[in-house]
Formats: C-alpha cells, sequence, structure tokens
C-alpha cells in the first residue's frame, strides 16, 4: 500500500517536473555541463538548461568571478557552434579572456545599451530567439514580473538565460529557476608552486526550484570544473606541515 | 542578278506585293526631313531633293500587313549615329567651348593622336587619327583635352536608356552609335519619318548632333545614318536598291577588307554585290558575306538590349485618408508582399528599405529599416518596421504610401535545413534578432570582437565588421587575462619593494588589500608605431580573500616620487 503511494507521488513528481520545464536526463552526456555534484542538487539531477539562472553579484570580484562560472558553462552549450549573447549597460568583459574558459569568444554578440529597462527588452528579444545558445544580462534588478516573462520566454525557444544582478539589497521572489551566488576562494598552486593557482570560487546555490540548496568549492582547471571535497585530510596535513615548517 | 537578289531579301509574304501598292499609291506626298544633313566629308554630296524617292510607310505598309503571318512581320531597325559623341558631350558641360575647336587626345606610343574632334575642328581638315601637334599646326587655337577610356560607352548606355521612351528595345553600337528596335512603336509619333524627325531633333536640342535612318535590318540602317544620301527612311525590303551606291565601307566591314576592296576599284557596293558568293568568300572571307547578308536581312542580326534597372518601389494610393495605426500596418503589409514577392523571384534580399507616407497637408513621413543582411522575409521586415510605425504622424490622413528599397543585394539561396534548428552566428534567426535590436537600439550597440595581434590588452580585440566575419588569427590563452577588463586603468596605492618585486598591498576604493600571491611582472611595450608612452609591468595577484586582481605599474621607477604609477586594470575570474 505504501509503496503504490510511493510510486504515484513520484510519478505525479516526475509529471509536475516536466510540466514546469525540466526534462529527464537525455541519452548520452549532451545533458551534462561538467559541474559533477553540484547538478546533483537540481531535480533530476541535470543542470536545467532552456531556464533562467539568476547571479548575485554586488562586488566587481563578485561579477568577475560569477563571469568566470557562467563562461565554463557556456563551453558545453556552445559546443556546436552556437552563438552567445551578453547585453549589460556598462559592460566590461574583456573578449579575450574568455578563451581561457574554453570558448571562441569571436562567437559572442555584445549588445552595450545606454538604458536600464533596455537591457531586460534585449534580454527578452535575445530569449525569444532559437537559433542562440544562452542569452547573458547584467541587470541592476529585477522584478518578480519580469523574471516571468523571461521564463515565458524560455519555455518556447529552449534557450538558457544568466542574469547578473548588481543590487542585492532588496531581494525580491523570482521566477528564475535557480539562485546561485559565486565568490572567489584563494587558489591552491600545485605542490605549493609559487604564483597563482587555477581560478576556485564558493559555488552557493542560495535557492533552486524543487531541488536542494547547498556550496561547493570548484574550481577551474584544464578546461574543466573541478569539484574540491572539503576538509580532505591531505590539506589538514599540509596545514600542519606549514607550521612545523 | 539584282533582281534575283531582291527577291531573294523579302520575306516570302504574301504581305509583301499588296505593300508596294499601297505604298505606291500614296507616294505623292513630299517628304522634307530639315534634321537630317548630310554634310559630313566631300565625298557625300547633299542631295537636297529629297523627293526623289517620294515614299512614305507610315501607315500604308502596316494595314497591309495585318492580315499576314505574325512570324512574318516585318521587324524595323533605327540606327543614331552621333556624329560627334563625346566633344558634343563636352561642349554641353562646358559651353564656352562651344564656338571654339577643340579635340580629344590620348596618348599613344609616346604621341597623342587625336580620338575625336568637334564639327569646328573638323571643318579645318582635323580628322581622329592625326597627331595632336599636327592639328595644333593646322588650328593653333585648337584646344586639346585629355581622353577617358570608356567615357563613349558610357555615354551611349545613358542615352539609351533615354530613349527606352522611343522603343523597348535599344541596342549600344560601340563606338558611336544607337541600334533601336522599332517594330511597331512609330506609328505613335506619326509615322516613320516623323518619328526619326523627333529623335533628332530632342537629340539636337539637347546637344548633340546626331544623324538616324530606318530600315528593314540593322545593318542596312546603319549603312544609310552614315553614309546615306538620299532618305533616311528605306522601305521594307528595299535594303539592296539602298545599297547599291554606298562605298563598301558602310557594310561595318574590317579596315583590310575595305582597303583591298578599294584597290581592287570596287568602290561601291553595287560593284560586288552580284559577284558569285564563293569568289566573294574566297577574296574577302566569310566576314564580308555575313555582313552583306546582315544588311539585305537573309540573316537575321543579333542585338543586345539594353536592360534598364527597375527601382525597387511599390506604391500604394488610399482611397480615403488613413489615420489609424491599424491602416498604416495593413498598408506596409500589402507593399511589403508584392515587394517581396518581386525580390523573391529576382533572388534578391533587402539591405535597407524606406516607407513613405504622403500626407493630406503635403508632408510626407519617413520610416526607414536596415538589416545585417539581405532579406525578403515579409514577416521579419513587417516587425522591423512595427517597431517604427508609431513614430509616423498622421494629422489629417496619408494618402499615398510608397516602400523603396535603395539597397537591395542578391541573397544566397537558403540551404534546406539538414540539421533543423542547428544554433550559430550564420542562423536566420540571429540574424533577424540582430535587426530587430539594431532597429530599437541603433546599429552602434551592437558588438562583436575578433582577436587582434597586439599585446597591449586595449588592442588585442578589434571590432568585427559584419556579423559573419572570421577571426584572421588565433585566439591566445598562454597569457593571464582578466575576465572584467576596466575601460581605463584606475590608479592605486600601492607598497612594493623595488624594483621589481609585486606588490605586497595596495588601497583600492579605500579597501587595503593585502597580496599573498602574485605572478608576474609581464611587461608590455606601448607600440611606438601607435602611440608614444610608456610600458606596462603587469602583476597577477590575489589578496587575503582569494579575490584576484590585474594590476601594473606604469614605466621604470625615477629618482622623484610620482604619485600615480600603480594602476588597477582589471578583475580575474
Amino acid at each position: 500500500m505504501t509503496d503504490a503511494k510511493k510510486d504515484i507521488i513520484s510519478r505525479l513528481q516526475k509529471d509536475i517536473l516536466l510540466w514546469e520545464g525540466f526534462r529527464p536526463p537525455a541519452a548520452g552526456a549532451a545533458g551534462s555541463v561538467g559541474l559533477g555534484p553540484v547538478e546533483a542538487a537540481f531535480p533530476n539531477g541535470v543542470f536545467p538548461t532552456g531556464a533562467v539562472h539568476e547571479f548575485l553579484t554586488a562586488e566587481p570580484e563578485h561579477r568577475a568571478a560569477s563571469g568566470g562560472f557562467i563562461a565554463g558553462l557556456l563551453a558545453p552549450l556552445m559546443q556546436n557552434g552556437g552563438a552567445c549573447l551578453w547585453t549589460g549597460v556598462s559592460r566590461t568583459v574583456f573578449p579575450a579572456a574568455l578563451r581561457a574558459f574554453g570558448i571562441e569568444p569571436d562567437r559572442i554578440i555584445f549588445i552595450d545599451v545606454q538604458r536600464e529597462k533596455d537591457v531586460l527588452w534585449v534580454m527578452e528579444e535575445a530569449l525569444k530567439c532559437s537559433g542562440l545558445a544562452a542569452v547573458i544580462a547584467e541587470m541592476r534588478d529585477i522584478s518578480f514580473a519580469q523574471s516571468r516573462r523571461l521564463q515565458l520566454a524560455v519555455e518556447q525557444s529552449r534557450v538558457t538565460g544568466f542574469i547578473l544582478r548588481k543590487d542585492i539589497r532588496k531581494l525580491s521572489t523570482t521566477a528564475c529557476v535557480a539562485r546561485w551566488r559565486v565568490t572567489p576562494l584563494p587558489s591552491e598552486p600545485e605542490d605549493g608552486l609559487p604564483g597563482v593557482g587555477f581560478p576556485r570560487w564558493n559555488v552557493e546555490l542560495l535557492k533552486v526550484r524543487n531541488g536542494n540548496p547547498g556550496a561547493w568549492k570548484v574550481e577551474w582547471s584544464a578546461g574543466r570544473f573541478m569539484h574540491i571535497p572539503e576538509y580532505t585530510g591531505e590539506m589538514v596535513l599540509e596545514e600542519h606541515s606549514r607550521k612545523a615548517g | 542578278m539584282a533582281a534575283n537578289l531582291l527577291t531573294r531579301s523579302f520575306p516570302p509574304a504574301g504581305g509583301s506585293t499588296t505593300l508596294s501598292a499601297t505604298s505606291r499609291k500614296e507616294g505623292k506626298k513630299k517628304l522634307t526631313l530639315p534634321s537630317f544633313p548630310f554634310t559630313h566629308t566631300s565625298e557625300r554630296h547633299l542631295n537636297s531633293s529629297v523627293s526623289f524617292y517620294p515614299l512614305s510607310f507610315g501607315e500604308g505598309w502596316g494595314e497591309a500587313n495585318t492580315g499576314t503571318n505574325i512570324k512574318n512581320m516585318l521587324k524595323r531597325f533605327a540606327a543614331i549615329w552621333f556624329r560627334h559623341l563625346t566633344t558634343d558631350w563636352q561642349a554641353i558641360r562646358r559651353p564656352e567651348l562651344q564656338n571654339m575647336p577643340f579635340v580629344f587626345a590620348a596618348p599613344d606610343h609616346g604621341r597623342m593622336m587625336i580620338t575625336a574632334t568637334n564639327s569646328i575642328a573638323e571643318t579645318h581638315g582635323v580628322i581622329p587619327g592625326m597627331v595632336a601637334a599636327d592639328a595644333k599646326a593646322i588650328i593653333p587655337s585648337l584646344q586639346v583635352i585629355d581622353e577617358q577610356p570608356g567615357r563613349a560607352a558610357k555615354l551611349l548606355k545613358s542615352l539609351g536608356e533615354w530613349c527606352i521612351r522611343y522603343s523597348p528595345i535599344i541596342a549600344v553600337d560601340l563606338p558611336d552609335g544607337l541600334i533601336l528596335d522599332v517594330s511597331g512603336c512609330t506609328h505613335l509619333w506619326g509615322g516613320e519619318s516623323a518619328y526619326l524627325d523627333e529623335i533628332v531633333k530632342r537629340l539636337k536640342s539637347k546637344g548633340y548632333d546626331t544623324r538616324a535612318a530606318m530600315a528593314d535590318t540593322v545593318g542596312t540602317a546603319w549603312a544609310i545614318s552614315r553614309y546615306g544620301q538620299l532618305r533616311p527612311v528605306i522601305g521594307p525590303g528595299e535594303q539592296a536598291a539602298a545599297l547599291f551606291a554606298l562605298p563598301p565601307a558602310a557594310l561595318r566591314l574590317e579596315p583590310l577588307i575595305v582597303e583591298r576592296l578599294q584597290k581592287l576599284g570596287l568602290k561601291t557596293i553595287s560593284s560586288f554585290i552580284s559577284m558569285p558568293r564563293s569568289a566573294l568568300r574566297r577574296r574577302f572571307g566569310q566576314g564580308l558575306l555575313q555582313r552583306l547578308d546582315y544588311a539585305l536581312g537573309n540573316e537575321d542580326e543579333p542585338i543586345q538590349p539594353l536592360v534598364p534597372l527597375e527601382p525597387y518601389m511599390e506604391r500604394l494610393p488610399c482611397l480615403e485618408p488613413i489615420v489609424t495605426a491599424a491602416g498604416i500596418e495593413i498598408a506596409l503589409q500589402r507593399l511589403l508582399e508584392t515587394l517581396c514577392k518581386r525580390l523573391q523571384q529576382e533572388g534578391k534580399g533587402i539591405r535597407t528599405a524606406i516607407l513613405k507616407a504622403y500626407r493630406m497637408d503635403g508632408k510626407v513621413e519617413q520610416i526607414g529599416i536596415g538589416t545585417n543582411r539581405p532579406s525578403h522575409h515579409i514577416r521579419h521586415l513587417f516587425n522591423l518596421f512595427e517597431l517604427k510605425i508609431a513614430t509616423i504622424e498622421p494629422a489629417l490622413g496619408i494618402e499615398l504610401f510608397t516602400l523603396e528599397a535603395p539597397k537591395v543585394e542578391d541573397i544566397s539561396p537558403l540551404q534546406e535545413a539538414l540539421w533543423e534548428g542547428k544554433p550559430g552566428l550564420d542562423d536566420q534567426n540571429v540574424a533577424e534578432l540582430l535587426d530587430r535590436l539594431a532597429g530599437k537600439l541603433g546599429a552602434d550597440t551592437i558588438h562583436r570582437y575578433l582577436p587582434d595581434e597586439h599585446y597591449w590588452p586595449e588592442r588585442s580585440v578589434k571590432m568585427a565588421i559584419s556579423i559573419l566575419e572570421k577571426p584572421t588569427t588565433n585566439w591566445r590563452d598562454d597569457k593571464p587575462r582578466p575576465l572584467m577588463l576596466l575601460p581605463c586603468p584606475e590608479p592605486i596605492e600601492v607598497t612594493a619593494p623595488i624594483p621589481d618585486y609585486p606588490p605586497m598591498l595596495f588601497r583600492y576604493k579605500n579597501k587595503v588589500h593585502q597580496i599573498k600571491k602574485a605572478d608576474g611582472p609581464e611587461r608590455i611595450e606601448a607600440e611606438w608605431w601607435l602611440n608614444t608612452g610608456e610600458h606596462r609591468d603587469y602583476y597577477y595577484v590575489e589578496d587575503q580573500d582569494g579575490q584576484r586582481y590585474w594590476v601594473f605599474r606604469l614605466g621604470h621607477y625615477s629618482a622623484e616620487e610620482r604619485a600615480n604609477q600603480w594602476f588597477l586594470h582589471g578583475f580575474f575570474g
């Protein structure tokens, strides 16, 4: 009896997920964006493409970290010659740096608008265009109604949207599928070599629809995401040896 | 033999016999042709008694022909000869030259050779082919103007386009003539001679000295216009008779053959027209026979008609004045449908289009769109216009809409989508999206970057000109570059050990950043051939919170302390 109920409930949950736009894991590795354990936080264990993600970026350092994280996500999205669009009012992205994250910067179209409200219009128009792989918008704030419009647009076109929100003082609810915060972490050069190591971030999933929020340490090295397990014995050992030294 | 040839040159239609009967009947009309001057060279005497062949075929032969087979309908051609094409044109542009001798000359083997003369110079005996210095000896006041190659062809083309009012089929006849296929056109001007009159008169009023002639064949019309002495209109089937008295050069022969004919004493066409064809072919080649056949009408001569460029424009007059946006939309939709249908047939697409709305009060409102790639997609173009319809002020109402496409390009036929929905920059949807964005925000908001071979960060990327421009070099990723680059470096306060160690700490926006790890320096020189300035020593640094920055020191340390020597230039991801 309980088994039958569980079965019904899980089937209903799956149906609801489908109606909400989540796809069951596709055959093959096409669905994966290489985030490893972070992806497990999402329903069905699949990073939702064809949805809008928001990132909280109050500081320019956080914006750079979020930009790097998104660039890493773009690489699998744009792998078949796809194009993406990046819009904002005072955009500072340096195209030449995106190559380090495995994407061709010449396949990104930048739209530099004058007014804040044009960003939303550009993003909505772009999300309706099924020829794009992803749309990234830097904006100050977004209301629930505005995010709902974007969500409706992507449900038709299956384009992935990323919003970088600058103003985080009054955080309203949005229709975005996930709310992220990516902050930089001190890098660990290999084998104690001098200099700066690979970019490392603290990736927090603050809100996720039908999923489990969490925080992970992620490093971008050798062209892919590396999950850094927390408090490994090795790190502790290293700390001790350093103290001894 | 001559009679033989004549019958051969006639089309074997029943109409031709009736025709000559009719024409003889109304042969009492006298022809006066004031605009047909025959004063070219000394060998062509002006025969003022034009009434010698008092024949007019204005209406007569057309009537007689109505009963005959359409296939055998007679063709009529007119040839116009511009006697001083380029010099007339020059005189129109510079009226002060009208009453003085001048010539065009082009360098040839180190001499200035005359290529064209005006009528005043010609009366003094200056002819094309003379050396300019010799001509100057004859007329000391002679003006010599440099010839521009290709001008005659250009002039003839535009004159030919002007002549389309007289006949739909016009061919350029280089170097100095036009050929008009006037079959069925002349009655609109009241007969053939009136028709020629009109053309010559109109060209004369514009300043061109011309001679025109009409005949059944291009060859005869050409010959009569250049060498004819009696009358300009040669009746149907009378080519042979008209050609008899003309010199061989009237057949458009090569100079070598003309010279050979002259040497043999064959000074008129009649002197060799009755010779056996095989003998003529053996002596003078197939060319002579072909020209003869062309002139007599035994063989059809192909002509290359000018194709005038029709402007891409559609009009839509309204029965009642339009005042609503919905009305404008309907008008726009109609105009786009007709224009795009035509563009689609011609394999072209719109790059720019302008919609003009003519208001009742005489003002004209207009909106324009541009596309990134040629398009004849009605829906897309409509959407582009739709964004701007609100800016049209109908006021009392709009009575006429016009849609024109000033810039039209060939469209590459879309390949059937083998992989449906393949994303990319060459995707049609992306191009249409960019058109929409450019339409609302302006084309200068859209940027795309390509790598450029410079180390200086601001110059290492360049703006792409078009959406499909491919990078010429590879993107470099061997040196660290910040994900966010400040548009202009911001000064920071730094504590750094000299000479070239990375800073220990820096203060940016009143916040102190302790530097824990650093890479560098990477020295980047200002490219002196582009601009002067000091080099930058870049450091990739990480502070106590793991935030990564790109800072640089400008130039060398110097004895006097300079305040703004360190700058923050970017944030790493």
